[in-house]
């Protein structure tokens, strides 16, 4: 028996309703207990406690992450650190190895992160990846959001067969979820083109966006998903896309579900919400979608927060980022792939004197500031593309400070007092709502029994702050905040104390989630489709595709109860 | 037993449709391959070294795999500046593996990407590679162009699964839907199939991108009447093709990385297809050689943050090629001791490297005698991957597929091999 207690720390909670309370928390064989014997003590006397933390959108594996480390060894030279004892030797800022991906988010507290964008074709380099990463339970969503057969089932009105695909494919690539990344616009993008609203006809396919989302929306439902859809919006990054973001959330309103979540998830909203008919028009619309969010009750959040220096931007939006490189003139990758989905990878230089950037910079902090329930927007800098996962700790000094607000307002582009709102608003969050977008949140919406909070029998992943919170006041002291949520005190996994003192003491290797939502004779139903298509489209036979256990570090399947007619789960 | 759906393990084209008859423990036909891809799985218990061999002052003798494991790790260990090369024909759990060796030890790590495409890594360092994958040239293409590459002979299914005469969705009369056009220095197998065939000078390539580069981008007037022994209308008139064409790819080899400007040749080829997308669909794509070299790069990279060239000395990853790779390496007689996995340096590399080669502890991890092995002082025989043992290799166009075991060996995979090396360091330290 591995037991440890830790006592008196002052723990926040939310998912137990538990805020500011001294309380000591029991630990025994990895798992949160209500009491202990002979325990190992831990003393933190006064000190924050939170579960472990819980990103829920963070590119870290796989082809796109992989071709940014290949085309910027610049980046790759940044942040070089030689191995330990027990560490691997660390490189990348931007676009780091798996080593540093695993180790920087311990250190910051992090347990548990989702790769938000797997290539069903090359799932196999996704899992490769997340299995070297670690540290961290890892999670992945797979791509579906211009998929040939989506669309093809869409299109006819076959939405047993959508669930059928879709149950085969989270099988088949061990993921987790349903992503969707420009709704039938990346289909275009491979001739070159995209859409520009919900209604916009997919090329050849007789498609549009809103009907591949209310359909995969339905799917989501009628499998039992653990997570809503995650969606990345038609025309993300361009001026004046807010509205069709607005049209996007407005699927989900009135949608019940029935788990104890939302169906339908827009991430990193601030690429989502411009207004502007250009770059020159171009300014904050994050008040319009704070109010849609604030009255939907059917959707979350995350921010993607963006914060100013050089990172390294993703997407399975390939349109997105061939745009980005036009005003840039950087490099620039772009990787379609047959019949699913396509990428893009280009550097980019965020600057505080660009009145775009800067505009930017100040809609992710306006839709945090503004959404009035946090359990609605998750922390996020959509890593690396807003900005690198290390930089969490200065946007929740940001979020908890005012005064640190202001001061940052005074030294950026004045263009953030004009097209912007951030200068007017008053709202700081309290450790509460900071444990809960960077924890609760995610971990509730994607339904995580185990993660995320400190109950009896939740996974012991917990995170103690060097920083007493009844001893500072973080709008003053957002320079203390920032220190403390860069390196951890304590982060303990799994009930492992594996990181002390902001260094890393012990490496460990995460539980990789997947879904199971197979169903009576699903296979069957799509049987001939796969047979076909993949004899004469796919250049993989599907005997070769798809991934199995050997990929994944300690698997765990969650099972799902999909109805379909008289058809249920799969004995 | 007839087993179907088998990868090949040769080249970087890694089909999968491959139908491999096994009876006993013995290959007896392989339907759906070409004569490459036939003759190494077929002949593949031919010539084989049959057990681990250290050569002493009288040549090679026949020692315990206990003990060449000893003595690898001892060579290794001994090591002031080693380095482990190779990697482009086994399976990414094998380099992994290697890499993992390669940091306990502080070695240099190269792969044979060094000697081929390690220009194409430069050229996409600098400029970015606009790419898909084979099924999107399958099902879309209606442009395809061979620059200074063979695939008729280098990756000869290439043309029939992928490229040239297949049928895809939006491409479904299959040749008579594309156009091809083929750019190399002479005459070719893949020459003589295309609809146009444009012979330039050799060492023209960077002349002649930028050319059309002009051309599209409007600054066509600015050029002289010839360009790389082609005449400036004859340029002007692919170059409408390429704008005409709604999805158009280059497949380039080593004819454009490794003639004048090298690296030069590529970033300017990922920008005339950047330039390209302005105006319509466009990919380019590398002709990898070894049916997981790309796989390499992958490893390589997800794990150390760069593709190739690679030194652990200093207990973080330094790259920088032209210092620290291989050939420069040894042309340098920094290097003291050498691990070779997979690979054929000795017929790869140049003179100085090779001399270097000569004088230096040389392990050899190889199923096959080579020229490799017949300078190496330790020769572990290994199983083959992709016949005698799986794992996982990345097409051309970064695809995993994972290849298959069937066939049961004597000898141990790299995998395995190495696992042993570092387990015997780990019992010397
Ligand atoms: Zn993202």
């Amino acid at each position: 028996m591995n037991e440890l207690i830790i006592k008196n720390g002052i723990v926040f909670d939310p998912l137990n309703n538990i805020k500011d309370e001294k309380k000591d928390i029991c630990i025994r064989d990895g798992k949160i207990v209500d009491d202990v014997k002979n325990p190992k003590i831990l003393d933190v006397n006064g000190l924050l406690v939170f579960p472990g933390g819980v990103d829920g959108h963070s590119h870290i594996a796989g082809a796109k992450v992989n071709s940014g480390r290949l085309i910027r060894p610049e980046d790759g030279r940044r942040s070089l650190k030689p191995k330990t004892s027990i560490t691997m030797p660390s490189s990348g800022y931007s676009v780091k190895n798996v080593f540093s991906e695993g180790y920087d988010y311990s250190i910051m507290g992090y347990t548990t992160v989702v790769e938000p964008a797997m290539p069903p074709l090359s799932a196999i380099h996704t899992h490769e990846e997340l299995r070297d990463i670690p540290m961290l339970d890892k999670l992945s969503l797979t791509l579906f959001g211009f998929n040939w057969f989506v669309m093809g089932y869409v299109s006819r009105g076959e939405i047993d067969k959508l669930a059928a695909y879709v149950a085969w494919m989270l099988k088949r690539t061990r993921g987790y979820g349903i992503k969707i990344v420009n709704p039938g616009g990346g289909e275009n993008w491979k001739w070159g083109k995209n859409v520009d609203s919900l209604d916009d006809q997919v090329i050849h396919f007789g498609v549009t966006p809103r009907e591949i989302l209310n359909d995969l929306m339905k799917v989501n439902e009628i499998l039992d998903l653990p997570h809503p859809i995650h969606v990345h919006t038609n025309k993300l990054g361009q001026p004046g896309n807010y509205n069709i973001t607005v049209d996007t959330m407005k699927l989900a309103s009135g949608f019940e579900t029935q788990r104890g979540r939302e169906p339908l998830h827009i991430t990193h909203v601030m690429f989502s919400s411009y207004g502007g008919e250009n770059w020159k028009t171009f300014d904050s619309k994050a008040d319009e979608i704070a109010r849609e969010v604030n009255s939907n009750k059917f959707i979350t959040v995350d921010v993607g927060q963006l914060m100013f220096g050089d990172t390294t931007t993703m997407t399975a939006d390939g349109y997105l980022e061939f745009n980005l490189q036009k005003l840039t003139g950087f490099k620039w990758s772009n990787s379609d792939t047959e019949l699913e989905t396509g990428g893009g990878v280009t550097p980019v230089i965020y600057s505080p004197t660009v009145p775009v950037n800067v505009i930017q910079w100040a809609i992710g902090l306006e839709a945090a500031l503004l959404i009035n329930d946090p359990y609605q927007v998750w922390l996020t800098t959509d890593h690396p593309n807003g900005a690198p996962l290390t930089r969490y700790p200065e946007i929740i000094s940001l979020l908890m400070s005012k005064e640190k607000r202001e001061k940052e307002i005074l030294q950026v582009n004045n263009a953030v007092n004009k097209r912007a709102i951030l200068p007017s608003l008053d709202r700081e969050y309290e450790w509460n709502e900071i444990a809960i977008i960077t924890r609760a949140a995610q971990a509730n919406s994607y339904q995580l029994r185990d993660k995320g909070h400190l109950g009896i029998g939740a996974d012991a992943d917990v995170t103690i702050f060097d920083i007493k919170p009844n001893e500072i006041d973080p709008s003053k002291d957002y320079d203390k905040v920032e220190k403390a949520f860069s390196a951890a005190k304590y982060t303990i996994k799994g009930g492992e104390i594996v990181v002390k003192d902001g260094q890393i003491v012990k490496v460990v290797s995460g539980k990789t989630y997947w879904t199971n939502a197979e169903f009576d004779e699903y296979y069957e139903l799509i049987e001939d489709d796969l047979k076909d298509w993949f004899a004469n489209y796919y250049t993989v036979n599907l005997d070769n595709y798809g991934v199995n256990d050997v990929y994944l570090t300690n698997p765990c399947m969650i099972r799902t109860n999909p109805t379909i007619g008289s058809r249920v789960r799969l004995a | 037993m007839i087993i179907k759906n088998v990868v090949c393990p040769f080249c970087g084209s890694l089909c999968d449709d491959l139908t491999v008859e096994v009876e006993g423990n013995e290959i007896k036909n392989v339907d759906n391959t070409c004569k490459l891809g036939y003759n190494k799985i077929v002949g593949y218990s031919h010539g084989r070294i049959e057990a681990p061999l250290i050569r002493d002052k009288e040549g090679l003798k026949e020692i315990s795999y206990d003990k060449a494991i000893d003595e690898a790790a001892k060579i290794l260990c001994n090591a002031r500046r080693p380095l482990m090369y190779g990697w482009s024909s086994t399976t990414c759990e094998a380099i992994e593996k290697g890499i993992e060796l390669a940091i306990k030890i502080g070695s240099l790590i190269d792969q044979t990407a060094t000697v081929c495409h390690g220009p194409t890594t430069l050229g996409i360092q600098e400029e970015g590679k606009p790419s898909c994958t084979l099924g999107e040239v399958k099902n879309r293409a209606d442009l395809v162009i061979y620059w200074g590459c063979n695939p008729f002979h280098a990756h000869p299914r290439h043309m029939g699964r992928y490229s040239t005469f297949t049928k895809g969705y939006f491409t479904n009369k299959g040749r008579k839907d594309r156009k091809i056009i083929v750019v190399d220095v002479r005459e070719s197998d893949t020459s003589k199939v295309a609809d146009i065939f444009l012979k330039i000078e050799p060492g023209s390539d960077y002349k002649i991108i930028n050319a059309l580069t002009s051309i599209i981008i409007g600054n066509g007037d600015i050029l002289p009447e010839e360009i790389g022994g082609i005449s400036k209308d004859r340029l002007e008139y692919i170059a409408g093709e390429m704008v005409n064409a709604n999805f158009g790819i280059v497949f380039f080899g080593l004819g454009v990385t490794m003639t004048g400007v090298k690296d030069k040749n590529i970033g300017s080829l990922s920008r005339l297809v950047k330039e390209l997308n302005r105006n319509t669909k466009f990919s380019l794509m590398p002709m990898r050689g070894h049916y997981n070299v790309s796989g390499a790069g992958n490893v390589f990279t997800w794990l150390t943050g760069f593709p190739y060239a690679i030194d652990l000395s200093r207990g973080y990853a330094y790259y920088n090629p032209g210092e620290t790779t291989a050939n420069d390496v040894l042309a340098r007689k920094e290097v003291d001791a050498i691990l070779v996995v997979a690979s054929d340096p000795v017929a790869h590399f140049v003179n100085p490297s090779i001399r270097r080669l000569a004088e230096i502890p040389l392990i050899a991890i190889e199923p096959y005698t080579s020229a490799t092995t017949e300078l190496a002082d330790l020769i572990i025989p290994v199983a083959i991957s992709g016949i005698e043992a799986d794992g996982t290799a990345y097409r051309m166009d970064e695809i995993p597929i994972r290849v298959k075991k069937f066939i049961d060996s004597k000898f141990k995979s790299d995998l395995e091999i190495l696992t042993d090396i570092i387990n015997r360091i780990d019992r010397y330290e």
